[in-house]
Parts: C-alpha cells; structure tokens; sequence
C-alpha cells in the first residue's frame, strides 16, 4: 500500500521509498498484540505470570526484603521454628532461613539467566552454520547433539561438573552443556526450512548473503518457539541446578542456595522440618510460574487454536 | 406420490464462538423421498455439510447446537431422540460418505476391521453365521471325492443348517466374527473393489484414494441404509475416478433402494446424477426444484446467478460473469433475505422479512419475492 | 560392553544388553515383513556411532578434563609416590597421544574393565553396576507401572472432558508434578508417612532401603533375576515380596508423580488432537457409542506421540532416580554414583554415565520399535 502510494506521488521516479521499520512490522505487532490478549484470557496463565513477576522481583529487590543478610547466623539460635523474628525459621547454623530463600532466589535466577542465555546463543550460532552449511558438517553436528541428547541432563551435567571440579562456575558451565544442543536443533530447523523456501526466491534475487537471511528470515520466525522453549528450560534448569546442589554440586557449603539448603534440612528433616520445606516451596513456584507461561505460551502459539 | 422419507422443518443450526453466534442454518425445509437422488448445492459456507451434520446429529457440540425445528424420519422426529437411539439410527438407517478418503478413514485399523465393526454393531448376525457355515461345507463338497462316505455325512449337515436358517441359534464369538468377514468381503465386491479377500487386510495407506472413497461407500451401504448422505463425495479424487464413484453410487442405490442426498458445489455432478436439486445461501434454502426443470427455468436470482456463471461449452463468452459482492458473514447476517444485498432485483420488502419457500410451479418451490404462490 | 559375569547377585544386569538384544532379535522373527525388519536394523545401527561418541565423551571427562590418574587409584591408596605414579601412567598409557589412549579406553571398555570403585570397596565398576543396577531397575519399572496405569486414564478423562473440573484440576496436578522437586518430594513422603505416622504409633511406611534386615535374615532369598518383588513371587518367598514391596512405595511413587505428570500432559494433548480428526467423525456417523470411538479408534492413534514422548522422559526417570535413591537410601545406581560424586571418583561416575547412556538408548529403542508396531504405515511402510 505504502509503496503504491509513493509511486503515485514521485510519477515517473524510478526509486520506491521503504516503508519504515514500524510500518513493515505492523503485522507482526499486530500478533503480538492478539497474543497478549489471549494470554490475558487464560487464569492459569495470569497466574503464572505473576508467580514469574514474584520470583524476578524478590531476586532483584532482595537486599531489601531480606531482614538478614546471606552471611549472617545467629549461632545461639540453630534450628529455631518459624517466628515472627524468622519467618520461616533458623537453620541448623542460625541462618535465617527467610531471608536465605530470598537471597537463593538471587543466586538461582542468575543462573538460570546465564544458563539459558548463553545455551541460545552458542546453540543457535551452532545450528546456523550447521543449516547453512549442510551436508557432512550437518551431520556431524546432528551426531554430536545426539550424543549429548543421549544422557538424562541431570546425569550429564552430574559428570561434567564432576569433571571440572565441585563449584557453582563449573556448575553453571555444566549446565550449558546440558542445554545449547536443544537450541542448536531449534534453529538449525528454521535454518534448514528457510533454505527450502528462499530457494526460489534466490534464484530471482541477487544472491542474498546468508547473514541476511538469518537477520531478516529466521530470527524473526524463531523468536516465539525460542521464547516458548527459554521458558521451559529455565524452570528446567532451576530445578536441576537444585538437584545438583542437593547431591553435592556447585554452591559450596553456607551458600543461600535452594538445592543446598534442601540438603541441609535433610539430616534434621524430622526435628525442623522447615529447614528442608521452604527453600523447596520456593523451587516449585518459581518453576510453576515458568511452566505456567511456557505452557501458555506455546497454547497461545499453536496456529489451530489461534482465531 | 411418493412418499417422504426424511421430512426437514425450520431447521436452526447455530454456533456459538467467540466472535458472536453464527447463524449456521435458519429454518431449512426439505423433503427427501423414497428412492431419489437429491443434491444440495451452494457455496462453501453456506451450511450444506452443517445439514448433513445436523440430521445425523453430529453437530460439534461446542460450538454447535441445533436450536430448533424438526427432522421427521420414518414418521419420528429425529431432534426429539436419545443419544442411543440415534446411535442405533447412525450407521445401519442413515449413513454418510465424505468428503475426503485420506483424513476420514482411521489409519492404524485394517479395512476389515472398519467395515465389520459398522456390521456387527447394527446386524444380527446369528443368521449370517449359519450361512457362513453353510458356505464352508458346501465348498468342502465340492473339493471331497463323490464316493467318499464323508460326503454324505457332510451332505447331511447341510441339510441340518439349512433348516435351521429360520430360528437360527445364538452364534458364538469367533463365529460372529467369521460371518462379519464373510459380509465384509460381500460388500467390498458390492463397491467394485478388485481382489477383496486382500483389502480386508489391508491398512488404508496401502490403498489409493479411488479405493478408500470405495471402501467408505462400502461402511455406508453395509447395512442397507434407507438414506445415504454423500457430503462432496468426489471433491477430492480425479475426474476419472469421480466418474466412476457417481456411476457406482446410482448402481447401489438402485439394488438397495435407499435415498440419496449429494452435497456438492459442482452443478455438473447435480446434473448427471440427480433428480431433484436444492439450492442453498447462507443458511438458507433458496429454491428446489427437479433439476430438469432447474437447468431450463431457474427461478431465484441466485440460481441463475450461479447457472449463468458456468461457462458454456457452445457459448463464446470474453469475460465469466460473477455474482456481485461477497457471501455475507453469518454473525451478523442481512436481514430478511439474506441474498438481497447482491440481488439485481432488488425490492423493498426484500429486506423486512425472509421470503417463505412457496411452490410456483409442480415441484418447483422458490423463497422469493418475486413469486406470489401459484393458485392449484 | 560385554563383561564376564562374575558376581553371583544376578544375571539380569550381566546380560542385561544381550537380554534386550535377544528380545529385540525375537521381536524380528516376529514381523514378517522386511520393512520393518529393515526400520530396526537401521535404527541398531544408528545406535553405533551415538555409542561411540558417548565413549568420546566420557573418555574427554576422564582422561582429558579430569586427571586420569585418579581413575585408577583405589581408596587405600592415600599418598601415592612418584614411582606409583608413574607406573600406573605406563600401564594405562596415560602418556600416549590421545588417540592412543582411546584406542586403549575403548578395548578396556569393551573388555570388561571400567576401572575400580573406589566408593565401592575397590570392587571393579563393572561389578558395582551388577551389584545395584537391579535394584534401580525394580524402582524404575515399578514406577514406570504406576504412572503409565495411572497416567494414561487419567489423560483420557482430562482430554474427554475438557475444561470442566476435571480437567482443570488434573492439569494443575500435572503441572505441579512436573515443577516439583523430586527429591523435595521425597523428602516430604519420608517426613509424612514414615515420621508422622510413627510417633503417632500408627503402622507406618519404611524411611529407605530395599528391604528389612531381619526379614531378610529371616527369609534368605534365592535371587533369580536381581528384582526382589519378582523373585520373592517365583520362589515362594512372600515374606520378602511384600516387604521389598513395601519399601518400593514410598520411593516409587515419588518418582513415578513426575513421570506421570509429564504423561497425562502428552496424553491429553494427543487425545485432545485425535478427537478433533475427521475419522473420529466418521466413526460416530457409524453408530458407535463414544466409548468404542475413544477407545478403539481415538486412543490407538493418540498413543503414537505418547509413547515417543514415554521413551525421552524416561531419561527423567532415571535422573529422578539418582535424587530419589538417596534420599530413601535405596541401595541402587543412582545412590552409588552420588557416593562416587562426593569421592570425586572419576572411575564409578564415568561407568556410572556409560551404563545410563545405554539404558536411555536401549529404552528408546524399545520406544520406537512400540511405535513402529502401533502404527500400520511405519510397519508396512
């Protein structure tokens, strides 16, 4: 429309003037709006999104929430029940275990963020020169997920981080190798059905570089499936970054860590139950609240059911 | 007269989405007779498949729910049944084939399987389990040498089955199951499948299209249906093979005496295969008529909108003609006649109330205004 | 892989794989048809160079990342000289060219040799995966059981009535399974149904293991394949039975909530999809009552992508072992290489990898040889 209008305006003139970036885009944001709108619609979703917004806020804002800080016990006070001076009770050091579960809420968010981020940014890098490239390169690549996607990721990541040594860089590292082969598959099939369909349209165009396909093609088409995928997996990777810890991994003792924590409670699990039972209540809303809006997400995204 | 089997009145058929009610059908009449071919014609959209739906009942019901009117057949109104009666209705008294072989036939159970199942759900087979009988002895004679004292023995069993064809006993299990597959391969052949006793094995993706469209026709016709419901049979297969179903479907409706209705958009189908023809818009039957008569004289704008449109073969036309303007949203439709926004003759009352469905001439019934009811 | 079978507890695990591969050869008898014959050699053979590259992997951990010596040195070993040293990097060739030394790692491998176990009184691991894999596959399959029992009516009913109560409140449950902790779920089983109930002097659930030192004493158990529910039916021996059944509960169904979860979803989901196909439409103009339309025409079909997804979430279902098998203290492979992880023994926790890797291979195997028998157009191509 916009084009035909500036022809009419510049008769004769040979060049066309671009529509503006927004202009080019009002389709998909007019999307992106139907997609909030149907998210709204969903109470589960609404839930979820709140619980996520729980989560993010409490990390960020925990320096002032926390009564106590990480670090602090009150050694003449272990494995106190909960009070109105410890909410949710001391541990078997005197750490606070409320503030505690906020400060892991920190460390936990963190780690997820660099887990997923740099899962997406290596496994996408990797799946696009792999669908570029095709061919043996391909099915190299294809190989060598496979052989990552053969292990459980909890297993895997147990024994790259028993590789490298027990701490919570390893544990992060060992999580990113559990993660980017998921991402790589994910945009290598972009890729790959990218290719099929410019095919025709290289033929007639002057031979499009590949960085501007990936620029103007495949990002924009991935972006909700990645979205709906980094979801799930940062639910994914809370809960085994948790597990990890629990068995003996990453956060080193004294730590606010929630797995490390659970694992503290164990041994007094019958005498203070608290100590093991709120650091996981936290585990499972914040990884309810993703799953929640993953789930949403990828309804909401599903074509059929799209009106 | 011939008598109607399946008498429609004021049928109303709505769904109820997000985006507001449609108003799928809006009061439909149709009377189908004994032993005729009826088509329904229209464009997509215009609520022929929801009929079909609507007189099985298998109107998806979130969303759908047919709200009002009645469906006579066999002198009961079908709307007022219970589910299990008309699962008993379903099947063996009207059946329906559809539209497309690849997606309505269920891929991971044999033909057999999906042809005996409709058999042995709506049959009494005990009957057929003798006959079976009957026929395996039978071949068993013919293959024994003729002096042997086992035919006789065998020649003697026959004659006990044979008299107890009238009240036959209760069958077990394994010989319902084998007189099903006796019928099943019976109706195969009926559908002009070449080499049944092999399809009956078969899995549907190892047929062709062709093949699988016979082989619902075959689930259709298994129980002698009194009304059989074609919706698009041939839409999706070639001209060559929808030729040759359309020619299959008048044979079978001759041996077995039932009833069809053809739901299709093509006139050309209408024209070779049916008696009388309806004519649907947007929810609404617009004119019936036989199609003879229809061909020559159509009555309701429409009708001759959709007529004129079809190029003709000895005609030398530069530019196809169309009908003006779009099929109208079924949420919010026009008031009145829902065809007058694009009508070339146009009057005032057109847009008051829906014109009733009035016979003009014998056999020929139109809703429109321009057609004051003909005095007998 | 193979190794010689020297302990005495079992020969489920010692021919574990020939076992499968049996079963498998069996299975191809079976099929008539070359297709199919032809889609499982494949699938056989692409399961070689996925093992190769596993042993790749596992190999660059140990040997490459981590000090190789370290697999080699038992725990009497505290301080070891230089000349010790020295030998064990000549007799494992630790100061070859890589490749050299994965030529050796894998002929170690395939002869039977994965090192010692140091967490496991220096016994080789090989023995140590005989000695408690058994006990991990009893908890998986019982858990397995239980959710796929459960799991796939509950799927159905949810999918079948849509959005009314209870399909909200079987998706809740699900999504809470699949966000839960297992072994924060463990934790809270053992807290409630053995401490809780036991002061309450109420018969109460065991707190771990596998079963009841004086029971065991009292009963002796002739093992026949390694699982004690199974062995204590086929001997006779139900004292043994019962409890080894008793000490499955608590654990099984920690780990089989979240396997069931993940079920339920994937069933309704593929029911929900079935339902909306037109074949389902024609059925019902058949006559058929809604109950022989979903369960024999519906459900066939909605199985095909559950039993896919059945096969990759078992990988969940032995990682939710390792977590589960410690906190009951289930005498299994899980809890082992937890053992393993605190010693920092490279040794177990590499044999540890291998033999999950092979099990999560051979179950998927298994996965898509049901697949490929549920669905006609994979069988008959």
């Amino acid at each position: 429309m916009t084009c035909m209008q500036d022809l009419s305006k510049s008769k004769g003139a040979t060049t066309l003037e671009r529509p503006s970036w927004w202009e080019e885009r009002a389709p998909q944001i007019r999307e992106l709006k139907f997609t909030l709108y149907l998210l709204r619609q969903s109470p589960l979703v609404v839930v979820g999104f709140a619980l996520i917004g729980l989560f993010i806020g409490v990390a960020i804002f925990a320096p002032w929430i926390a009564p106590y800080g990480p670090e602090q016990r009150f050694w003449q006070l272990p494995q106190q029940p909960p009070s109105w001076q410890f909410l949710f009770g001391t541990d078997t050091t005197g750490g606070d275990i409320f503030s505690r579960v906020i400060w892991g809420a920190r460390l936990d968010l963190v780690i997820a963020l660099t887990v997923v981020a740099s899962a997406i940014v290596i496994g996408s890098v990797l799946g696009a020169v792999s669908g570029f490239l095709g061919r043996a390169y391909d099915e190299i690549l294809m190989r060598i997920t496979d052989v990552f996607l053969a292990f459980p990721a909890l297993i895997l990541a147990m024994a790259v981080a028993a590789a490298l040594g027990r701490n919570l860089t390893n544990l992060t590292i060992a999580l990113i190798v559990v993660w980017w082969p998921t991402y790589a598959r994910l945009i290598r099939g972009q890729v790959l059905a990218e290719k099929e369909r410019l095919y025709v349209d290289a033929a007639r165009a002057v031979g499009a570089s590949p960085r501007r396909i990936i620029f103007r093609h495949v990002l924009p088409n991935s972006i909700f499936p990645i979205i709906v995928q980094a979801t799930l997996d940062l639910g994914g990777v809370i809960l085994t970054a948790a597990g990890l810890s629990f068995i003996g991994f990453g956060a080193g003792a004294g730590v606010a860590e929630w797995g490390l924590m659970i694992a503290d409670g164990r041994s007094y699990l019958f005498q203070s139950p608290w100590i093991a039972t709120f650091p996981g209540l936290a585990i499972l809303f914040s990884s309810l609240g993703l799953n929640l809006v993953g789930d949403g997400l990828r309804d909401v995204l599903d074509p059929r059911l799209r009106r | 007269m011939p008598e109607a089997i399946l008498k429609i009145r004021g049928l109303k058929t709505y769904f109820y989405t997000y985006a507001g009610i449609v108003r799928a059908l809006e009061g439909i009449d149709l009377d189908i007779y004994k032993g005729e071919t009826i088509g329904l014609v229209g464009e997509t959209g215009c609520g022929k498949s929801v009929t079909s739906l609507s007189i099985m009942r298998l109107v998806p019901d979130p969303p759908g729910r047919i709200v009002g009117g009645e469906i006579i057949f066999k002198g009961e109104d079908l709307l007022k049944k219970s589910e299990d009666e008309m699962q008993s209705i379903r099947g063996s008294q009207i059946t329906m084939v559809f539209q497309d072989p690849m997606t309505f036939v269920n891929p991971v159970l044999t033909v057999g399987d999906q042809v005996s199942e409709v058999i042995t759900l709506h049959q009494d087979l005990a009957r057929e389990a003798v006959e079976t009988k009957i026929d395996e002895i039978q071949d068993k004679i013919v293959q024994i040498d003729p002096s042997s004292p086992d035919r006789q023995r065998l020649m003697e069993r026959v004659k006990e089955l044979e008299a107890m064809r009238e009240h036959p006993p209760k069958a077990s299990r394994g010989e319902i199951k084998k007189a099903a597959l006796h019928r099943t391969i019976d109706v195969l052949k009926l559908v002009q499948l070449p080499d049944p006793e092999k399809v009956v094995k078969q899995y549907p993706h190892e047929l062709s299209g062709g093949m699988r469209q016979r082989v619902i026709i075959a689930m259709a016709l298994s129980c002698n249906p009194d009304l059989l419901i074609a919706d698009e049979p041939t839409t999706s297969l070639d001209v060559t093979i929808q030729a040759q179903i359309l020619a299959l479907l008048s044979e079978l409706k001759k041996k077995i005496g039932a009833s069809i209705l053809i739901i299709t958009h093509d006139m050309g189908i209408v024209a070779e295969t049916c008696d009388r023809v309806g004519v649907m818009y947007a929810g609404n039957i617009v004119e019936i008529s036989e199609t003879k008569a229809l061909f020559k004289k159509p009555l309701h704008p429409y009708t001759q909108g959709l007529l004129r449109a079809i190029p003709k073969l000895h005609e030398d036309i530069k530019n196809l003609e169309i009908i003006p303007g779009s099929v109208p949203n079924l949420i919010h439709p026009p008031s009145g006649c829902r065809f007058h926004p694009r009508c070339p003759f146009r009057m005032d009352i057109c847009d008051k109330e829906f014109p009733p469905l009035l016979e003009v001439d014998p056999g020929h019934s139109v809703a429109c205004y321009l057609y004051p009811e003909k005095k007998r | 892989m193979r190794a010689k079978a020297h302990s005495s507890s079992s020969f489920f695990c010692s021919d574990c794989s020939a076992t499968l591969l049996a079963q498998s050869v069996f299975l191809l008898r079976l099929v008539s048809s070359v297709k199919l014959r032809h889609y499982v050699i494949r699938r056989l053979l692409l399961m070689i160079p996925v093992l190769i590259g596993v042993s790749m992997m596992t190999f660059t951990l140990s040997h490459v990342i981590g000090d190789p010596v370290a697999a080699y040195i038992s725990s009497q070993d505290v301080k070891l000289s230089e000349q010790q040293i020295q030998r064990i990097v000549e007799a494992h060739h630790l100061d070859d060219p890589l490749y050299v030394q994965y030529f050796y790692y894998i002929s170690d491998l395939l002869r039977g040799d994965w090192g010692i176990s140091r967490t496991d009184s220096d016994r080789p691991v090989i023995e140590s995966i005989q000695r408690y894999f058994p006990a991990t596959a009893e908890l998986t399959m019982v858990s397995m059981v239980f959710a796929l029992a459960l799991g796939i009516p509950i799927g159905i009913i949810s999918a079948v009535r849509k959005d009314r109560p209870e399909d909200h409140a079987t998706r809740v449950f699900s999504l809470v399974g699949v966000s839960m902790p297992v072994f924060w779920l463990a934790l809270l089983l053992q807290y409630a149904f053995y401490y809780q109930l036991k002061i309450h002097n109420l018969p109460n659930l065991p707190s771990g293991g596998r079963v009841d030192q004086f029971v065991w004493i009292d009963n002796p158990l002739h093992v026949v394949t390694g699982l004690y529910t199974v062995d204590g039916l086929i001997t006779g021996n139900f004292a043994i039975f019962f409890d080894a059944l008793v000490h499955l509960i608590l654990p099984g169904f920690a780990l089989s909530y979240v396997f069931m979860a993940v079920f339920v979803r994937m069933m309704r989901s593929s029911m929900l999809e079935v339902m909306r196909q037109d074949y389902i439409t024609l059925a019902r103009s058949k006559g058929l009552s809604e109950r022989v339309v979903i369960y024999r025409h519906a459900l066939r079909n909605a199985m095909i992508p559950t039993v896919t997804v059945a096969g990759l979430a078992f990988g969940g279902l032995l990682a939710g072992a390792v977590l589960t098998e410690t906190v009951f203290s289930f005498p299994g492979i899980g809890r082992w290489s937890v053992s393993a992880i605190v010693r920092d023994d490279i040794a177990s926790i590499m044999g540890f990898m291998l033999i999950i890797a092979v099990v999560y291979m051979l179950a998927n195997l298994i996965v898509d040889l049901l697949y490929a028998w549920i669905d006609p157009r994979i069988r008959l191509g």
